[in-house]
């Protein structure tokens, strides 16, 4: 693999290169993540308006927390996301494959395509403002439903679970499904029309080109697309805060961890919040490690001539 | 002819997927824009499917407020998020092709580091992060908002995808033979090959800054320096909730529409773009 | 010295610029030595809409109602934050963490608070609201007119007074006439108030409006303050860590439930301000009757109502209460406090400014005599309660309100105890739950608050 030019060392332009971004972490992420760690180890907290602290308790932060109902928190945040994420990637994987593919003929595509991303240039503050305004039980999304007569009696969505629940997903779900839709439609056309003009040739049917050829070449944009959803699901706070006034109700079944720490924030509980960020850091570390080693191939810098390869191989095999 | 049939099927399939989607889009602009119509008092009698006529009424009273100053918090947030969306893809780019293109002792043990922190929640260093801006005296400005973008671990990771796939390191060195220098074969040759990348990335940070509540609130103390995203949350806490729904409906209107004007002139370019990604190589 | 010949100067400039020649000797003296910029914390209009009002020395306000200008040229700066989600207080807290070190004209002089979180500035050890005494307001003499309970609200735990208010807020029952007329066949207010004069007739009468297809109230949380008011201990008390849940509270939570449950409260209205509850004060509603204080019939049900003026009408509540009320401090670091106290005297203590306020705005001021006289006045009566005098209703409410011993947590614990037990209402978890749920949000909000005692 390695090609370089031996002869003259362009190392040092490598480092100058990647500079600017290193100085900028460390100014503005590594100093206060440190910060963050080091309060977690203290009771630092406000009463009124008086400071309580700093005080240097050790782990007790970290125990009250596992205490706490954190763990039912983060159960919350992965349904929350899981409801909003198998939608979104199903959807925008069919959407950009019609897209993308010649053969099919769809009429105002263009107008299709700049629809599928206006809700995501809402803000979510508006768009779950937008929402709760519409799903009160009082509101337009029940006048409709009564005046069609589908039911007799408003529907009362967030007060139960699963109506909260669905709400946040599928507010989710519109919020990102063009922007994935945008992102795999880039990485889709990336792929050399070579491949898809020979898989015609050899009568490839739709699903099989869909398998075998765009899904393979495509994986280091759907791993990508994966791991900044995870984060922006570990992230969630905008939308199920202002859907449920910052409850997480009912029965805190909508809290997540970001509101968690939220809350934390919002009392000026420093200590408790930088142990809470340490939770949240370690956990966002290892589903990302997870994610990382189940969509990247183990040679990070041929997996383009893999899958080249691979879909060789499959059109030798028909 | 066999083939002809599925082939149809499937159109009219992904014609109805494409329209229900469409309207779930659709209809919750169109809610807002008409309520922004509307004053309160009709609002309180219910949801209607028209207009209603104080528009100017609703844009009157969000113009007259010096409480939430709606138009100067869309120039703050336009500048913010165009500085940050333009800094972001460039170094994010010139970070991915450091690491792509050359080789050096630590290029794995920086790969691997970004790789780490591509996961870290903004949230975690929310509070140190504000004593450090406090400190540095950059509280209460804009500066906070548009610097840190530098360092974007996600947009380095799509760009470096992107650069995997499209540019050949032949190309590089070609450049080298030409005695092209290192910065100039970056901006006038890799750039313009990492156009679309750049495109699609330009827009989502542009979206996910001008979108950005977070980190404002947390750094953001004064009115004439607030963006979009802090009044509107102000908003919600305003006393006139209770009386004028017709004017918050009219702010998050006011709030949407530039970026959705941005938008609709930038996506013919965006996705013939996105497109121009298709036909290189 | 340099700052003297600053503020002469700046006084030559304004009296040449505006050529009015109103730079009197008075302020010319109250000016020196003080900061041109006085900066008042608010989260609303209210409080500047009364200062252009009332306060005489006001020249005018710039159009986007950011700053007004005093005759002698100084200037009010109104920082304006929203209550809700905290909001104000973070700022506030904020500005006052950095008032020591501020430069003169960012300095907070004035800022307001809530009876629901007045506890917390007035703090005798925290010292940010100035002792009264300190400006030179005696509060024995200078503020004798004013409601006793005000007085105390505005007290540290010493009884020294730290702060001032123009409104006092004493609630009554407001009710829809023509639905008084369907069920009763009467709209009268002394009818209504037979009515509804305790809490065991209210029930039978919830029971009639319901046979009709009514509700006697929007949302459980409408009843709270009447609850809430009457504890007969603080929240916590001084001192302390452990939250107390009064009797009464638990007694809200019974009644509510009850009262939910026989359908006499609408249940799609959860909590106060949201859509529901404006909604439940529109022309369609069913709702017969709010229990609101002055400021929530002109600020709340007012701009809600999308009838005809003269529709509804007050009487007296089950149960004295108060409602709110918002308190006017001098912050401690003041580089203004000649100005800062002639605001507080001229918005709080003068009797002929106050009614003022009443007339204009329908506030309940807080001045006994003045509002006595308003309760015979007929140029008191109101076109939106259908010519009623609203104050023959207030005054006697006012005269009766002892107020609850507060504690600087009340605001948390009133939010979340509502928050916590709406659940249960909805019958989403049981009552142990419910409890649960207070527990864990309240120590999330408070640190520093260590258990929760029921009854």
């Amino acid at each position: 693999m390695k090609k370089k030019n031996k002869s003259i060392d362009y190392s040092k332009w490598g480092y100058i290169f990647i500079l600017p971004f290193f100085v900028s972490f460390f100014i503005f992420s590594l100093i206060p993540l440190v910060d963050t760690i080091r309060y977690s180890f203290f009771e630092y907290y406000r009463s009124g308006i008086k400071e309580i602290g700093p005080n240097f308790i050790g782990m007790t932060n970290y125990g009250e927390l596992l205490k706490s109902d954190m763990l039912k928190y983060g159960g919350n945040t992965l349904i929350l996301w899981i409801i909003g994420f198998i939608p979104q990637i199903l959807v925008a994987l069919l959407l950009a494959v019609w897209f993308t593919d010649i053969r099919m003929k769809i009429h105002a595509k263009q107008f299709f395509k700049v629809v599928i991303y206006l809700p995501n240039l809402i803000m979510a503050s508006a768009f779950a403002m937008l929402f709760f305004t519409m799903f009160s039980t009082n509101g337009p999304v029940n006048s409709i439903i009564l005046s069609m007569g589908i039911t007799k009696d408003a529907i009362d969505f967030m007060g139960t679970v699963g109506g909260t629940r669905s709400l946040v997903g599928l507010m989710n779900f519109l919020m990102w499904f063009g922007n994935t839709t945008i992102m795999l439609m880039a990485a889709i056309m990336g792929i050399s029309v070579d491949i898809f003009e020979a898989s015609d040739l050899d009568g490839c049917t739709g699903i099989q080109r869909f398998f075998y050829i765009t899904l393979p070449q495509i994986r280091p944009i759907l791993a990508y697309t994966l791991i900044t959803s995870v984060i922006g699901g570990l992230q969630m706070f905008d939308v199920p805060q202002i859907l449920t006034n910052g409850q997480g109700s009912p029965d805190r079944t909508s809290m997540t961890l970001i509101m968690f720490l939220n809350n934390h924030l919002k009392s000026r509980n420093y200590g408790m919040a930088g142990a809470l960020s340490v939770y949240l850091f370690i956990v966002s570390g290892i589903l990302c490690f997870i994610v990382y080693k189940m969509t990247i191939d183990d040679d990070p810098d041929g997996s383009k001539a893999a899958a080249k390869r691979k879909a060789k191989e499959e059109r030798r095999r028909r | 002819m066999k083939q002809e049939k599925p082939a149809h099927l499937r159109n009219v399939i992904a014609h109805i997927v494409l329209i229900i989607l469409s309207f779930m889009c659709l209809f919750f602009f169109y809610i807002l824009i008409i309520n922004a119509t509307r004053s309160h008092a009709d609002l309180q009698k219910g949801f209607s499917a028209l207009p209603g006529n104080a528009f100017l009424k609703n844009l009157k009273s969000i113009a007259n407020d010096g409480t939430f100053p709606m138009f100067r918090g869309i120039l703050n947030s336009l500048i913010v998020s165009a500085s940050s969306a333009a800094i972001c893809t460039y170094f994010s780019s010139l970070t991915a092709y450091g690491l792509y293109v050359y080789d050096f002792k630590m290029k794995k043990a920086a790969f691997t580091f970004i790789m780490a922190i591509l996961v870290m929640p903004t949230q975690v260093t929310a509070m140190g992060f504000l004593r450090l801006i406090t400190k540095m005296g950059m509280y209460d400005s804009l500066l906070p908002l548009i610097i840190p973008s530098i360092a974007s671990p996600a947009v380095f990771y799509f760009m470096y995808s992107y650069l995997k796939s499209s540019l050949p390191i032949s190309l590089v060195e070609a450049a080298r033979i030409d005695g092209s220098g290192e910065f100039r074969t970056f901006n006038q040759i890799v750039l313009p090959i990492m156009k679309p990348a750049i495109a699609v990335q330009a827009i989502f940070s542009f979206v996910g800054s001008w979108n950005n509540y977070f980190v404002p609130a947390l750094v953001i103390q004064s009115k004439d320096k607030m963006t979009v995203p802090i009044l509107i949350a102000t908003l919600r806490g305003a006393d006139f909730m209770n009386f004028d729904m017709g004017k918050i409906y009219m702010m998050i209107t006011v709030a949407i529409v530039p970026i959705i004007i941005v938008y609709l002139l930038l996506s013919k370019y965006i996705i013939a773009g996105v497109t121009l990604g298709g036909v290189k190589e | 010295m340099k700052r003297k010949w600053i503020a002469m100067l700046l006084a030559v400039a304004v009296a040449a610029g505006t050529l009015t020649g109103c730079g009197s000797s008075s302020s010319d003296g109250a000016s020196a030595g003080e900061g041109k910029v006085i900066n008042i914390y608010v989260w609303n209009n209210e409080f500047r809409e009364r200062v252009e009002a009332i306060y005489p020395e006001v020249e005018k306000t710039s159009d986007d109602g950011t700053v007004t200008t005093l005759k002698d040229g100084t200037e009010i700066h109104w920082i304006v934050n929203p209550n809700q989600d905290g909001v104000y207080q973070q700022k506030l807290d904020e500005a006052l963490l950095k008032q020591a070190d501020a430069p003169a004209d960012e300095k907070v002089d004035i800022f307001l608070s809530e009876t629901d979180y007045v506890n917390k500035y007035t703090d005798a050890e925290a010292d940010v609201a100035m002792p009264l005494t300190d400006l030179g307001i005696d509060p024995a003499t200078d503020l004798a007119d004013q409601y006793d309970f005000t007085k105390t609200t505005a007290s540290d735990v010493n009884g020294v007074q730290r702060g001032s208010t123009w409104q006092c807020c004493p609630g009554l029952l407001v009710y829809r006439r023509d639905i008084a007329k369907d069920v009763f066949g009467t709209d009268d207010p002394e009818v209504i108030a037979e009515k509804t004069k305790d809490w065991a007739t209210l029930k039978a009468t919830a029971e009639e409006l319901k046979a009709k297809g009514y509700y006697t109230f929007a949302s459980y949380a409408d009843t709270f303050r009447l609850y809430g008011n009457n504890i007969a201990e603080s929240w916590v008390a001084s001192g302390e860590t452990s939250v107390k849940v009064d009797p009464m509270v638990t007694n809200w939570i019974n009644d509510s439930k009850e009262w939910l449950d026989a359908g006499y409260l609408n249940k799609t209205v959860k909590g106060q301000w949201n859509d529901d509850w404006n909604k439940a004060m529109g022309s369609q509603s069913k709702v017969f009757a709010f229990l609101f204080p002055a400021w929530g019939i002109d600020f709340t049900l007012k701009p809600n109502w999308d009838g005809e003026a003269g529709a509804w009408a007050v009487t007296t509540p089950p149960q004295e209460y108060n409602w709110g009320g918002s308190y006017v401090h001098a912050c401690t670091g003041t580089d203004n406090p000649e100005h800062v106290k002639d605001i507080i005297l001229a918005m709080t203590a003068n009797k002929d400014n106050l009614l003022k306020i009443s007339k204009e705005y329908a506030d309940f001021t807080n001045t006994k005599s003045g509002m006595q006289q308003a309760a015979s006045d007929e140029n008191f009566s109101s076109d939106f309660l259908g010519g009623q005098n609203p104050f023959s209703y207030f005054a006697p409410v006012a005269e009766n309100i002892k107020i609850a011993p507060l504690s600087s947590y009340d605001q948390g614990c009133v939010e979340l105890i509502q928050n916590a037990f709406s659940d249960y209402y909805q019958g989403k978890v049981d009552y142990d739950k419910a409890k649960v749920n207070f527990e864990t949000a309240i120590k999330e909000r408070y640190p520093d608050v260590t258990e929760v005692v029921w009854p």
